[in-house]
């Protein structure tokens, strides 16, 4: 299957076949104003890793929440596409800072009782992510 | 504007200002009695803690200023079902500064992306108690004359101790220290502690379970609550509560200026034969807590320093 190739966007690949969705979603590309069109590829033939994702996104603008990427799925490449050429591929590195991507989950940190609480965490020396109220470390035993 | 929730809020330089003014205060009190004038502290102790709510106080008092709070009995009815955020917007417009108290992690940290005034965090949970550690940190300075290549030991419960871990990360700045941490097998210093600060500040440290073996070794001794509660049966508090307390005899092999600090209340680590030493140290960090925290709370407000002419934090006066 084809979609029409874009000329300026962003093209999201490597996705993790069945990732696509969340992806989509934890993106936020459902909301606010779309410049272009959005095109979500399940399951498409891959040769490097039999099946795959892949999300198209036509205009110039990049999503806010890109670098959660590097989080989601560290496989996933990034491909910048202007005047129908890729400009840049990248991989994806972690991100410093996610913004309601993981959740705390320790009773005595205060995003358990606060109304309207961002959950926010940093990435530390180690390579992990700390909850920055409470300094938790995040296990992602429920995220794999 | 300026915060202190993290112990490692501050700078380098900026914490040590903030000493430095705290000892010009021991110095000279009577220089400082309007330096707050028409100023007020509120402070908000979602739980109770009556000696870190007053030791603020006096030090807003001292200063010339006011002081507001609720007793932390009515805190239910005064917040029921409010945010902190809502709160601290609200209380921020009473007064010029905030210590918060909260059992919640973080709460503190949540009132300042919120507030319109300065908050101190004066303890969030069993995590952070910045002005504690700066008291640590200034009478360990007083009692030693610096802040680096000291070999201090930990002594206690250094899982949860939360006074060890914040006074662990802040002396990872300075050069040359080494850390001995004393503890049973099961009350250890938390691997983040390891990973995040002392690896990458190329410490060195070392674990072990004897005090005894290695006090003669240690520049400075810091004493924590060993609780019963945190042992898994009674046998092993029994056994170990011993062995992590301090007497006079033991003291006998140890440097003779080797200060002992403790973050009281003390519940038997220390024994009372100790408090005649002149190395106790603990009774000194309660009237260090008081210039501390008036030194806190000008450099938070921007006050002109009376003595020096300007301001301790980041701006000219
Ligand atoms: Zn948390």
């Amino acid at each position: 299957m084809n979609v029409d190739s874009i000329q300026n966007g962003i093209v999201i690949d490597h996705i993790t076949e069945g990732m696509g969705l969340r992806l989509y979603q934890m993106l936020e590309l459902d909301k606010g104003e779309k410049s272009g069109s959005v095109a979500l590829l399940q399951s498409l033939k891959s040769g490097k890793y039999g099946r795959k994702d892949l999300i198209k996104i036509e205009g110039e603008a990049i999503p806010p929440r890109i670098s959660i990427l590097g989080y989601i799925d560290p496989q996933i490449t990034v491909n910048m596409i202007r005047d129908g050429r890729i400009i840049r591929k990248e991989s994806t590195v972690l991100p410093k800072r996610l913004v309601n991507v993981i959740r705390c989950t320790n009773p005595r940190c205060i995003t358990s009782t606060e109304a309207g609480c961002d959950h926010i965490f940093n990435l530390t020396h180690s390579g992990r992510y700390r909850c920055i109220y409470c300094n938790a470390e995040f296990h992602s035993a429920a995220s794999k | 504007m300026r915060h202190l929730i993290d112990p490692l809020d501050f700078g380098m330089q900026e914490t040590e200002a903030v000493l430095d003014l705290a000892d010009r205060i021991a110095a000279n009190q009577d220089a400082y009695i309007d330096a707050a004038k028409n100023r007020k502290l509120a402070t908000l102790f979602y739980e109770p803690s009556t000696r870190t709510r007053l030791s603020f106080e006096a030090a807003m008092l001292n200063l010339g200023g006011k002081t507001l709070g609720f007793p932390a009995a009515d805190v239910s009815s005064a917040s029921k079902g409010e945010t902190i955020a809502d709160t601290i917007r609200v209380v921020g417009r009473y007064v010029d500064i905030v210590a918060m108290r909260h059992p919640k992690e973080g709460a503190p940290l949540r009132a300042s992306m919120f507030s319109p005034v300065p908050v101190i965090n004066a303890g969030d949970g069993g995590h952070n108690h910045p002005s504690q550690t700066l008291i640590d940190l200034d009478t360990i300075r007083q009692r030693k004359g610096r802040l680096h290549h000291l070999t201090i030991g930990f002594c206690g419960d250094l899982k949860f101790g939360r006074p060890v871990h914040s006074l662990t990360k802040i002396l990872t700045r300075y050069e040359g220290n080494k850390y001995v941490f004393i503890s049973p097998e099961e009350l250890k210093i938390p691997k983040y502690l390891e990973e995040d600060f002392l690896a990458p500040s190329h410490a060195e440290w070392y674990e072990t379970q004897d005090l005894e073996d290695i006090l003669p070794k240690l520049d400075v001794l810091y004493m924590t609550r060993v609780q019963k509660e945190r042992f898994f049966n009674e046998e092993d508090y029994i056994r170990l509560k011993d062995t992590y307390t301090l007497t006079e005899d033991k003291l006998e092999s140890a440097k003779h200026d080797m200060p002992v600090l403790h973050p009281l209340p003390r519940v038997g680590e220390i024994s009372m034969d100790v408090d005649d030493d002149p190395r106790a140290a603990y009774f000194d960090q309660v009237q260090n807590g008081i210039f501390v925290r008036m030194a806190l709370i000008m450099a938070l407000l921007g006050i002109c320093d009376p003595v020096m002419g300007k301001e301790v934090l980041l701006h000219e006066c």
